[in-house]
């Protein structure tokens, strides 16, 4: 299962949204491969009906009182940090043509 | 340069034998004068001055300005601060200028604890070198051919050289344990949700942690008594130990010890010496001292590098150029930004990490690896479990070897990873562990880890000062 081909990699450059070199594809088929054949241990454990487990505290269903709460924060000093903004909103590149 | 203890260094502040002033400039000047071991990104400098001057002011006035009075501390840069740029060490993130700061940072200033510096990190706290850093690699001060440890490697040299009374980290898989013992510093990682995670630059997010580090063990626990508590900001945060994690009382006679067998099975023998010297310490003083063998752990790295990359990969989706930091303004369309900024951003680890946590998730692998590691990371769980029904603390050493040569594992990320094979374990049952110095090998320090189980943060604390005292007899 762990070896990975050049497809593969490109494919999950794509879906992680990074355009890789061609330099990096190769790095990467060869330190991936290495990687999964390493946590592919887990493959040979048998845990069949073993609840996996997500939040190690035992918390469930934390809630909050559906409140507005002031932080003091503006939205100019939120903008500051965009790289392109107008009047009080993000600016970005056509989304849908 | 060295500091008393952090609550000395408080009440001298408050009994106007020195000032806060004095301690800030003693921190920044200590930083200046040993600027060649990297390990600080920036300095906080005028926004320090102010708050000691305010501080100073409040005792002149007769006001108690709080237990860390004018104490000086270092934060790692993935912590949102004011005064300086938070970075994580990473590219994407340079000129970032947070709008809050996070809790532990807040509930430190609320108790007079000034920051002067943010510390060099693996970048996004990937690592355990600081190599990964993509800014400069922080220098080991008992070797400087070597590293420090990380990803809390810049903390760690920090509190070491003295740069300040003690330094904050972030521990995801031994990011404070194993700098701690590359650089012979106290690295505590406490019970996960006891120190809120609001405000910390987010790696995994159901095994970060934050914590101290510090020159001694009484100095980690007063600084986790002020940076612990339920946090509305932070959902999973835990509810606190009604008493002060400074009470540091337990018995050594009557505790049973449990030594970790797969941590000393093929044990470098001249760190499993160092360990044994330790635990025979204990055993003099009264503790019961067996082994105990937990069969899963074998796997825990295997599990921690499907969990740990799965949840990196989710976080590392918001760093998209839009919102804040890097941007590619001469992109053709949002999507093709989105891929530029990324790939110039993010350095190689982060990418390896996005591609392989991408991979764990897609569908057809999920249940292979994600859902599996899961299911182990439960067997870990009831191990634990198990054993702290007839331990009260499991030790061992904190990594497996000393500080390596800058370089020497660079190349092969796998090699790196080996490096948590000890600490990961605590992270993914979410119990708290520390490192303490066991002594050195040819110069260079070694970790002593203890673990206890949830929510024993301050027997573990208590027993570790105990462990300390022993040791310097």
């Amino acid at each position: 299962m762990s070896k990975l081909t050049r497809q593969d990699i490109l494919k999950l450059a794509k879906l992680s949204r990074l355009q890789l070199t061609d330099a990096e594809v190769k790095q990467l088929e060869i330190e991936i491969g290495s990687i999964l054949k390493y946590v592919e241990q887990l493959q040979s454990v048998n845990l069949d009906g073993i609840e996996p487990t997500y939040q190690v505290t035992g918390l469930k269903d934390v809630t909050r009182a559906d409140k507005v709460i002031d932080y003091q924060a503006n939205p100019t000093d939120l903008l500051k940090n965009a790289p392109v903004t107008e009047k009080s909103h993000f600016k970005v590149k056509r989304m849908v043509n | 340069m060295s500091w008393p203890d952090i609550a000395t260094i408080a009440k001298n502040v408050l009994a106007g034998k020195t000032t806060a002033i004095e301690s800030v400039e003693q921190a920044l000047k200590s930083i200046d004068e040993q600027k060649e071991f990297s390990a600080i990104i920036t300095t906080t400098t005028e926004r320090a001055r102010q708050r000691a001057k305010s501080i100073d002011e409040a005792v002149a006035r007769g006001e108690n300005p709080g237990r860390l009075a004018g104490v000086p501390f270092i934060a790692k840069d993935n912590f949102l601060t004011f005064g300086s740029e938070t970075t994580a060490a990473s590219n994407i993130l340079k000129g970032f200028n947070a709008p809050y700061q996070s809790t532990a940072i807040e509930k430190l200033e609320a108790e007079g604890a000034i920051c002067v510096a943010k510390a060099n990190l693996d970048a996004f706290a990937h690592g355990a070198s600081t190599e990964n850093s993509d800014y400069m690699t922080t220098k080991n001060p008992h070797d400087s051919t070597r590293v420090p440890g990380g990803s809390s490697g810049g903390s760690a040299v920090s509190v070491v050289l003295g740069l300040a009374p003690f330094a904050v980290g972030t521990d995801t898989g031994g990011s404070i344990r194993q700098p701690a013992s590359f650089t012979g510093a106290v690295g505590f990682k406490p019970t996960y949700g006891l120190v809120s995670r609001s405000g910390v630059i987010a790696m995994a997010s159901s095994t970060d942690t934050i914590g101290p580090l510090t020159t001694n063990v009484e100095d980690a626990a007063l600084v986790l008594d002020v940076m612990s508590g339920q946090d509305p900001l932070d959902s999973t945060t835990i509810k606190r130990d009604e008493t002060s994690y400074t009470i540091l009382e337990t018995p050594v006679k009557g505790a049973k010890l449990g030594v970790v067998k797969e941590y000393m099975e093929g044990l470098d023998p001249k760190i499993k010496a160092l360990i044994i010297k330790q635990v025979e310490n204990l055993k003099r003083a009264g503790a019961e001292v067996s082994e105990i063998s937990l069969p899963s752990l074998p796997l825990a790295l295997a599990c921690y590098y499907i969990i740990c990359p799965a949840e990196v990969s989710s976080n590392l989706s918001r760093y998209d150029g839009q919102h804040f930091g890097r941007h590619t303004p001469d992109a053709k369309d949002l999507e093709t930004s989105y891929s530029q900024t990324r790939n110039q951003g993010f350095g190689s680890e982060a990418k390896r990490r996005i591609m392989i946590g991408t991979y764990v998730l897609s569908s057809g692998y999920y249940d292979a690896y994600y859902k599996k590691a899961q299911q182990l990371r439960t067997k870990l769980i009831n191990e634990f479990t198990e054993a702290f029904n007839k331990y009260d603390f499991l030790v061992g050493p904190t990594a497996p070897t000393t500080a390596f040569k800058i370089g020497e594992n660079a190349a092969e990320p796998l090699k790196m990873y080996l490096q948590d094979i000890m600490t990961v374990a605590a992270n993914l049952v979410g119990i708290p562990a520390i490192s303490i110095p066991a002594g050195k090998i040819d110069g260079l320090p070694v970790g002593l880890q203890i673990m206890a189980a949830q929510r024993h943060d301050r027997q573990l604390l208590a027993f570790a000062k105990k462990t300390e005292e022993l040791s310097n007899e």
